[in-house]
């Protein structure tokens, strides 16, 4: 019985030794953040600017493209430091940033052609979509960026 | 009792022993195929699930994988995967080199490699899953581009390697991809990207500039490259302009920006002139137009008339990022000698819904296609309908056929490597 049990398992461990797979695999960035719909938004004067000038790059929901074009959801990018965000809509940004734990290395072209009121609309629209809650931006913070 | 334990030990230990012996007849395909869906009598496994962002991927004659990754933390950028059991499924990961990108060949006994700036190359090691450290470079002098920027290559088998040089830039705007700008006349961008460059495939340190030779001109970007060795020639597949509705409101609505223009199959001959930055290949007009950033208004036609014709065209966006022409003998008789092209799917149709994301084939006879493409795997994304591009679990990127004539499909969002085989 004793021996029995001994080859039994000397059994087991053949076979799962024959069958078994060692797991070495490389974390990976997280999940998406799904955007929430925000009804007042619906209307907001920035959603018209957005779908001209974002939305083919960072997608309606805000979650741009995976190695390409960052997302705008909940990162301090979006939400933190206004003068920062308004810098990056009139000057555009290249080289390498990380947002929400992934890299990424393309261009945003300027686009200091918008008017102060459409910036701020559109940046307010971003601010407060997608699941960002964070504070409105007024035409003239924009106007103050612009004129430094 | 105690013989029969015995002797089911021994049997154990010797089908064990088989497995790693006769591998290919004991491999067997996940019963949901890993999650994608396949023609009839094609079945699939999963063999590796997350090894990082992949990019391209090589199969050598052990079954030894080797795939490029985006990006790694330590920059090596190779993944090298072994199955030791046989039942096809990785159970050694190694990562290795000091390169990222997206190109990945073997050939003549190193492991190729192409950085966004470089081509180099890694000597292989008889045995050994990993290559050896001590790289050489091939060819460098290739522009820092942050649009792009992926160098695959591949080689004639007649000593000559083809670079993809992309074009830093969507149609050569004065300011890059911002509305109201005009299209540079000439694009002084095609002088050392938008094309292909030709070097020794054996010769080491060669420049872009110098020692390179443009092959071709007028691809805006072509990471899905291959050499046909049924016809001795070059094919790629072009990722094709965007943003028209986005900067020509008044030419363009968003469906037509979705479908326009068309990916483009090329067959790739020397001195070839594709067109781009100046046209693009409308698939239902059946013709080449002039870009609007040019002067174009969607018909007209002027110096297009001479660029060469896709010998395919595919919806627009859908993102090509590699070729293979399939030479195994596993796969039915229609299979042979024909395309499979990986679809790493859409951004650029939106507000649309997004396409592609599966990877399709394309009978050959001879140099030419014989019937229209269809969908040959699918699935990856997990889902119908995808809005957003980062909705999408898996992508499609890179291409491998395998020794027994398995055809390996590798995602860039996870890593994820399905082999595609058919009983």
């Amino acid at each position: 019985m004793k021996i029995n049990g001994i080859l039994f398992l000397l059994l087991v461990f053949l076979l799962s030794a024959c069958g078994g797979r060692k797991q070495n695999s490389q974390q990976q960035t997280q999940a998406p953040v799904s955007a929430e719909k925000s009804a007042e938004m619906a209307n907001h004067p920035g959603k018209k600017v957005y779908a001209s000038f974002c939305l083919a790059c960072h997608m309606a929901d805000g979650s741009g493209v995976p190695g390409m074009h960052p997302p705008l959801i909940q990162t301090e990018w979006v939400t933190g430091d206004k003068e920062r965000l308004i810098n990056i809509t009139l000057k555009g940004m290249s080289g390498k940033i990380e947002v929400n734990g992934e890299t990424y290395n393309s261009i945003m072209p300027p686009h200091s052609h918008l008017s102060d009121k459409q910036i701020a609309d559109v940046l307010t629209y971003v601010r407060k979509s997608f699941g960002n809650n964070a504070s409105e931006v007024m035409i003239e913070e924009v106007q103050k960026v612009r004129n430094k | 009792m105690k013989h029969l334990f015995v002797l089911f030990l021994v049997f154990a230990a010797f089908a064990c022993n088989q497995q790693e012996k006769s591998a290919v007849e004991k491999i067997m395909a996940d019963t949901d195929n890993g999650g994608i869906t396949l023609p009839e009598g094609f079945s699939a496994l999963v063999v590796a699930d997350e090894i990082g962002r992949g990019r391209h991927i090589a199969v050598n004659e052990n079954g030894d994988i080797y795939v490029s990754l985006r990006n790694h933390d330590q920059n090596k950028g190779i993944a090298c995967l072994r199955d030791t059991t046989g039942d096809g499924r990785a159970d050694i990961v190694e990562y290795t080199g000091e390169h990222t990108g997206t190109g990945i060949k073997l050939h003549k006994g190193y492991l190729y490699f192409g950085s966004d700036t470089a081509v180099v190359r890694y000597p292989m090691q008889p045995g050994e899953l990993l290559p050896a450290n001590n790289w050489e470079m091939i060819a460098r002098g290739f522009p820092t581009e942050r649009q792009h920027e992926a160098k695959p290559m591949e080689f004639d088998g007649q000593g000559n390697m083809y670079v993809t040089v992309g074009a830093p830039a969507n149609a050569c705007m004065e300011q890059m991809r911002t509305k109201g700008s005009p299209g540079m006349d000439p694009c002084p961008i095609l002088e050392y990207a938008g094309g292909i460059w030709k070097f020794k495939d054996d010769v080491l340190n060669q420049d872009q500039l110098t020692d390179g030779e443009r092959y071709a001109t007028g691809i805006r970007h072509a990471v899905a490259n291959s050499w046909n060795k049924k016809v001795n020639e070059l094919y790629v597949v072009q990722h094709g302009r965007d943003q028209l509705s986005q900067f020509f409101p008044e030419m363009f609505d968003d469906k037509q920006n979705a479908e326009l223009p068309a990916e483009e199959f090329f067959l790739v001959t020397e001195g070839a002139d594709f067109g781009w930055p100046y046209c693009y290949y409308d698939p239902f007009q059946e013709k080449k137009v002039l870009a609007p950033e040019y002067g174009g208004d969607g018909e007209m036609v002027e110096r297009c008339e001479n660029k060469m014709d896709p010998i395919m065209a595919f919806p627009g966006h859908i993102a090509p990022n590699d070729l293979l022409f399939y030479t195994g003998n596993m796969f039915p008789e229609k299979y042979r000698n024909g395309a499979f092209i990986a679809f790493h799917g859409s951004w650029n149709r939106a507000p649309e819904p997004q396409s592609g994301y599966f990877v399709v084939f394309v009978p050959f006879d001879g140099a030419y296609p014989s019937s229209d493409w269809e969908i040959f795997a699918d699935g990856f994304a997990g889902m119908e309908t995808i809005n957003s591009t980062r909705d999408a679990e898996y992508r499609p990127c890179g291409l491998a056929q395998g020794p027994d004539g398995s055809l390996y499909v590798v995602d860039s969002n996870k890593g994820k490597i399905w082999r595609i085989m058919y009983s």
